[in-house]
Formats: structure tokens, sequence, C-alpha cells
């Protein structure tokens, strides 16, 4: 096979009338089931643990921070409409709005993930203290680790995106690196609330 | 498409060609071939399967009279702990994956599966983890904890060594390959049938695949974060599981059994779709209540998550939420109770030729009928009371998870081994085998049932005399030698077939679903030239002949003909209706799925030996390997 006739099967064409979703959207969406039950299993363990506890958070440690965390929520929430507007920028053949849209859903990713690492850094418990410390950062953790993940799979979309690698036809792999930021951006709605907001009310 | 023209039309060699995989070992690390890869699960499963049996008989002659002295009470621990691990995680799961791998696009109509390297990789995974447990045996520190692992005995306080530490990493690793497997089986089902294949003709196998994938990708999270969570405990010292800095060991149970008891359905399932296969056949007449039965599958997949907590009734939960699993516990009862129906209306309304698979069918039925029984029986609280912890659970769950589950394993094998290598295995050593299984199983697991009652408590290296447990052990040891004696047999069966075996043809069993129809046995590397058009529920038993689709000059439907087997294509098509919709182009060989399956491996061995440059190269291998996948998005650039 020569590398012209490679390229041309590269983005797998779909035909503009196809009825349902493609292999690779229905591949991501059973994934992203599968990834879901993890956190629903992990933030079901915390209220479990929390449920038994006298006190929460355990041993005497302060309930996580409500300030700057608020303004970072929203900014990984809003980094989903970069995201949405690069989407629907390529599905007109938009490579400008594609290459801008992804560019502001790192530059959000990162900095969020910059934040967590910041708030590591100035939280007073460890990992090893309690079983509070211990879910606080598996939970934080996992997330912040599929949030890198995201970012990693954004990044070669971009650099596929400047190297004009879809089109109008051929931009699968963007609706579907799409859904799984979406994914992590509502798993997000779920820890923030369960380890931030629900600590405060008592 | 431009350079079409410059590949082969139609000429058999040159088809060939585009699809046979490199010779040699090159092609045994880079094949993405869903036949090959069926085979090795099938075959590496069995490898284990022996393995952990041997252990299982190490354990028989340490328990044939009392007070023996043949291995030591560590070495007990170990034996229990690994023969459980491996023959759930190491045999049942991946060989019915095997059977599922071969047997599902054949029996869709497709020419592969919808992730043909994503199948790749789960086998690795699968292989690679399994030499991770099982090198744990070579160094003499199996781990030695209960194959459920239970804290706090788990923790490093209770179990220094590195014996947990396989079990643990070695459990979440496999794990990724059930799920990666699942993944590709839901999806290959909704999106890779033959024209007509609508959703109400979906043979029963596929449909028990499919409940068993979606039950994969709903429980197997919750082994994966219990493990996981344990291993952090174990090697970073945290405090999810201790109680003294406020975590709690009911946590893990309760983790563990949210897999651990849709795992047994994940593991029935399949087998009973491989009965539902076969008894048909035999019986030659369609599988009574088709609707009921399929129904009952999907029914099996959804009741098997409300019923975990049946293994935790003597840990003092309360009264209401105990009722509420035992009831749940009763009802998934009734959709076994409908399958088992529709077998035997199948059989009655039917003319059974017993043939090897369809003794192996009766077997399984009589033992998952007594298997059922007393699963019935312990879902009742007062009774799981009296007999928790000894010999009647340990014989209830061998008739389920060895019965029910293995028994169809051995006649799928008769059944479909015929159209894997092309040649028929013996039916006279076929039936020897048989009846030394069933009976040899029968007198190693039935007087199991007595001796709990008697009070022999299980997981125990040995037992004072005097008792009146003697002569049934030394008959549960008789038996399960018989047992391991009719499994070799079956193995010396499939042996001498390769060589000498009849040849089969593409349908030696006259039977009704696709994967009988392809043109031989071993069928083609494309499976089927032309997709055939499914227009009933049985597309090889209508009055007319299968017929092959054509392709048309659109993207949706250009590899229905010869076309595509030539241009290493296959259809898309809707989930319900089977329509065609896209065409995928099948990628070729390709090493990516073996090295990032190597970097996993290499990432947790580095933490089985907490060593962090070891952690570090295999990080450095996956990541290489991921970017190579993810770049080579659709197609593999030659």
């Amino acid at each position: 096979m020569t590398l012209a006739a490679a390229e041309a099967v590269t983005e797998p064409s779909r035909s503009r009338e196809a009825k349902g979703r493609s292999i690779a959207w229905w591949g991501m969406a059973v994934l992203i089931a599968t990834e879901a039950m993890i956190f629903a299993t992990l933030l079901s363990s915390y209220v479990f643990v929390r449920a038994a506890s006298k006190e929460w958070p355990l041993g005497h440690i302060e309930p996580p921070e409500l300030g700057l965390i608020w303004f970072f929520t929203a900014i990984l929430l809003g980094s989903s409409g970069p995201m949405f507007f690069a989407e629907h920028g390529i599905k007109k053949g938009n490579q400008a709005r594609l290459r801008l849209g992804l560019a502001l859903v790192s530059i959000m990713g990162a900095s969020f993930l910059g934040f967590l690492v910041y708030e590591y850094h100035e939280l007073e418990f460890g990992i090893r203290d309690n079983a509070y410390g211990s879910l606080f950062y598996a939970i934080t953790g996992l997330h912040g680790a599929h949030v890198a993940g995201g970012l990693l799979m954004i990044g070669m979309l971009q650099i596929k995106a400047w190297l004009g690698r879809f089109s109008a036809e051929r931009h699968e792999t963007v609706a579907v690196i799409g859904m799984y930021w979406h994914f992590v951006d509502v798993v997000w709605i779920f820890v923030f609330s369960t380890l931030y907001l629900s600590v405060h009310v008592s | 498409m431009t350079l079409l023209e410059e590949r082969p039309e139609a000429g058999e060699e040159a088809v060939e060609t585009i699809w046979r995989d490199a010779p040699g070992l090159a092609g045994f690390f880079s094949t993405v071939d869903h036949k090959r890869i069926g085979m090795r699960y099938i075959y590496t499963a069995f490898v284990f399967f022996f393995v952990a049996g041997l252990q299982a008989l190490v354990m028989r002659a340490q328990l044939t009279t009392a007070e023996a002295d043949v291995v030591s009470p560590e070495v007990y621990n170990q034996l229990f702990t690994m023969h459980g691990t491996m023959m759930i995680f190491l045999f049942n799961t991946p060989v019915l994956a095997g059977f599922g791998n071969y047997i599902l696009p054949l029996q869709l109509g497709t020419r592969d599966m919808a992730f043909p390297r994503l199948n790749a990789f789960s086998y690795w995974v699968f292989l690679l983890s399994g030499i991770f447990m099982i090198s744990s045996l070579l160094i003499g520190k199996q781990p030695d904890g209960g194959w459920f692992a239970y804290v706090p005995l788990t923790e490093k306080a209770y179990s220094p060594g590195i014996n947990m530490d396989f079990w643990g990493l070695g459990v979440a690793f496999a794990g990724i390959s059930t799920t990666v497997g699942a993944v590709n089986f839901i999806v290959t089902t909704f999106k890779m049938r033959a024209p007509g294949m609508t959703v109400d003709r979906l043979p029963m196998f596929v449909w028990s695949i499919l409940s068993m994938a979606f039950m994969v990708i709903f429980a197997v999270p919750a082994v994966t974060v219990a493990s996981l969570l344990l291993e952090a405990d174990r090697l970073f010292g945290t405090a999810f599981y201790n109680a003294e800095q406020g975590g709690s060991p009911l946590l893990y149970q309760h983790l563990f059994w949210f897999w651990g008891h849709p795992e047994v359905y994940i593991l029935f399932v399949p087998a009973t779709g491989m009965i539902s296969m076969i008894i048909p056949v035999f019986a030659r007449r369609p599988l009574a209540g088709y609707t009921w039965a399929a129904a009952s599958l999907i029914a099996i997949g959804f009741i098997s998550f409300g019923v975990w907590v049946h293994h935790m009734f003597a840990t003092g939960l309360p009264a209401l939420a105990m009722s509420f699993f035992s009831a749940a516990s009763l009802i998934i009862a009734i959709p076994s109770g409908v399958l088992f129906f529709c077998w035997i209306a199948t059989m009655w309304r039917g003319r059974v030729e017993w043939t090897t698979p369809m003794l192996f069918a009766l077997g399984f039925m009589l033992i998952f009928l007594l298997g059922g029984i007393t699963g019935v029986m312990v879902a009742v609280l007062p009774f799981d009371w009296q007999v928790h912890d000894s010999y009647f659970v340990v014989a209830h769950f061998h008739y389920v998870l060895n019965g029910a589950v293995v028994f169809p394993i051995f006649g799928a094998l008769y059944f479909w081994l015929p159209k894997m290598t092309g040649r028929m295995l013996d039916e006279r050593m076929g039936r020897w085998s048989f009846w030394t299984m069933f009976v040899g199983f029968n007198l190693a697991f039935f007087p199991m049932h007595i001796l709990g009652f008697l009070g022999m408590p299980r997981r125990m290296y040995t037992y004072p005399g005097g008792l009146g447990w003697e002569a049934l052990n030394v008959i549960i040891t008789v038996g399960s030698a018989m047992f391991g004696l009719g499994t070799l047999l079956t193995v010396v069966a499939v042996v001498r077939s390769r060589t000498g075996g009849k040849p089969a043809g593409p349908n030696p069993w006259r039977a009704d679903s696709l994967e009988w129809a392809t043109a031989s046995s071993p069928p083609p590397h494309y499976n089927f030239e032309a997709i055939p058009i499914v227009s009933g529920r049985h597309p090889l038993w209508e009055d007319e002949p299968v017929r092959d689709a054509e392709s048309g000059d659109d993207s949706a439907t250009r590899a229905y003909g010869p076309e595509g087997a030539v241009r290493r294509e296959t259809p898309v098509t809707t989930g319900l209706d089977a329509d065609p919709e896209e065409t995928m182009t099948i990628p070729g060989e390709t090493y990516v799925p073996f090295v990032l399956a190597l970097g996993l491996a290499v990432i947790f061995v580095g933490l089985l030996v907490e060593a962090t440059l070891v952690g570090i190269v295999g990080l450095v291998l996956a990541a290489a390997g991921l970017v190579t996948w993810g770049w080579r998005t659709e197609a593999d650039l030659k």
C-alpha cells in the first residue's frame, strides 16, 4: 500500500446520510460507561466510609476550602464550550475554528490541572494520614489523571488538526475525543459535589 | 480510495496474500485475526486450567486422610488461593472470551471484530497478566489470603510477603483484558451484523455474550477498585481498609462482591449460550421459547447486580438489607428456570442425537439443576448461617462454576473445534471423557454437601480423625482424580484430531447458524467471501440456501460482495435492523497492541518489586504504544 492510499483511509469516511453513530463512537460510549462505574464505585466508597464515621473529615482535618476551586470548576466545565465550538466548526469544514477551539480546551484543562497540583501542595493532610485523606487524594488524583489523559489526546488532535487531517467529511476522531472530554467534565460535577460541597453541609 | 486499481480483483491467491499474516514469529506477535486470537485465548486458558487443576489434586492428596502431611499449612493456603484465582481469572473468564472471539464474528456474518487491534491487545494483556500471576508459583510465593483476599488478613501487617501483591496487581491487570474484550463484543454485536440479522434473529450465543459483556462493563470496575485500593494500602500505606485510621474492612467486601456475584453470571451466562446452541442442533429443531430465553439472559444480567450481599450474610448487616438481597437471590432462580425449561422443551419436541457435545449439555443440565437448588438453599438466611464457611458452600459453587461452566466449555470444544481446526474429535474418546468426568465430578463434589452438614469447615489444611469425615474424603479424592483423568482424555482427543481426525467439512453437525456457512473449516482468513443474507433465525435451516450479498457502489454497501474481501473491508450496519451504514477497513498486522500490553506488564512488575525505574520504563513503553496507536487512528501505515 502506498502512502497516499494509506492517508486516504486514515480517517474513516462516513456517508453523509449515515443513520447511526460510528463504531468509534460506540466504543468510546461503552468505555465511558465502565469509567463512570469506576468513579461511581469510588464515590460510593467515600460515602460509605463517611456514613460509618463519627466526624467528617476525620482527625480534625479542615473541610476543603471553597474559594478558588469554584473558579477552576467553572474553567473546567467551561472548557466543554470550546470543545463544542471546535466540533461544530470542523463539521462545516472550518479548520480555524477547530484549531482555536482545541487550543482553548488545552489551556483551560491545563490550568485546572495546574490548580490541582497547587492545591496538593497547600493541603495540610497527606494520603496516609487517615481514610479521609486516602479517599480525597485517590478520587481527585484519579480525576486529575483523566484530565491529563484527555489533554494528551487533545494534544494529538491538535497536531493532526494543524496537519489538516480533518475535514467536513472526516472528523469522527474529534467527535469521539470530544465526548471523552465532556465526560471528564461531567464527572467533576459529581466529584466536586461529593468531596467539596457536601462536606460543608453537615 | 484512489489506488484500488492496483489491488487484485478477485483471484483467490491474491486475496489470500492480503489477509495472510507474516510467517513465523513476526505474524505471531502482530496478528489481529479474530480467529487466531480466539484459538490462542482457548489454548492459553487451558494451560492455566491444568495448572489450577493440578493444584486442586495436591490439595486432595493432603485431605485424603486425617492429619496428613503432604504439604505444609502455608503451602495449602497458597494452593487454595491460587486454584480459585486461576480458575476464575485465568481459565473460565478468558476461555469464554476465546470462544466469543472466534465464534461471535462468524455467527454475525462479518469479517472480523469491530476493533481488531484492541482484540489483539486484550489477548496480550490476558497472557501477560497470567504469566504475572503464575510467576508467583515459580518463586514459591503464591498468594495465600484466599481467592477473595479479605482484609484485614491481606493487609501488609498480616500478610507481609510479596505473595498478595501478585494477587492484587494481577487481578487489576487481568481486569483490563476482560473490560476491553467486553467493549469489543458489545460494539461488534451492535454494529457488524449481516444484512437481515435483526435483533430478533440473533443466535442465542450472541445474546449470551452480549449480556455477559454488559455485566463486565458495570461489574469489573468494582474489583479493579477493590484490588487497587488494597494494593495502595499495601504498597503506599494508605488507609482505605484500615479500621484504626477510619477505613472500612467491610467496604472491601462490598466492592469485591459487587463484582464477585455478577462474575458468577459473567461465567454462567455464556455457558448457557453454548448450551442453547448445542441442544437445538442435536435435537434437530429450533430452540423452544427463543424470546423467553433471550429475555432471561438479559434479566439475569440485571438481577445479578442485586445479589452480592448474600456473600456477606454472616457480617452482621441490618436485617432489612439482608432480606432484600435474600429475595433477589431467590428471584434470580426464575430466569435460570425459564432457560432450563426452554432446553427441556427443545429436547422433548425434537429427536435427540446423543453426540459428545449433547452428552456434555445433558451432564451440564443435571449438575446445574443440583447447583441451582443448593443456590436457592444458601440464599435463605437461616440456612446460610448453618452452612456458612463449610464444605456445603464448596460443593455448591463447584456444582455451579465447575459443573455448569466447565461442562459446557468441554461440550463447546467438541462442538466448535471441528470448525476451528477442520478436523473432528473422536466420538468414542469423547464419550469416555464425558462419562469419566461426569462420574468423577459427582463423586468428588456430591459428598462435600454431606461433609458440610457434618461440620467440616472449608479452607483448612487438615482435620483430626474420628469425626466421621474420613470415608467421604477418600471418595472425594478418588472422584477428583477421575475427573482430572477425564479432562486428560479430551486433551488426547484434541491432540489426536489434529493429525488423524476425520475432515470436518464446512458443516459437520448440519447446524443452523452462520459460523457453519463459511466455505471451509477452518474458515478462510476473510470468513465470508461475500457477506451472507440472513432471512430467518436459523439461516442454514431455511428452505432456501443462504444467499450472498452483492457490493453496491456507495460507501455503505461496497464491502458486501467479494470486492470487500479483496479490499480487506467489512460492512458496518445500524444497531437494531442491521441496515448498511458504512464500510470499515480491517487494519493490518501491527505490533502496537503487543507493545502497549508489554508496557503495562512492566508497570505492574515495577509496582510489584517496588522499583520506580522499572515503572518508568513501563510507562514510556506504554505511552509509546498509545501514541503510535492514536496516531494511526484507522489504518496502519505500512
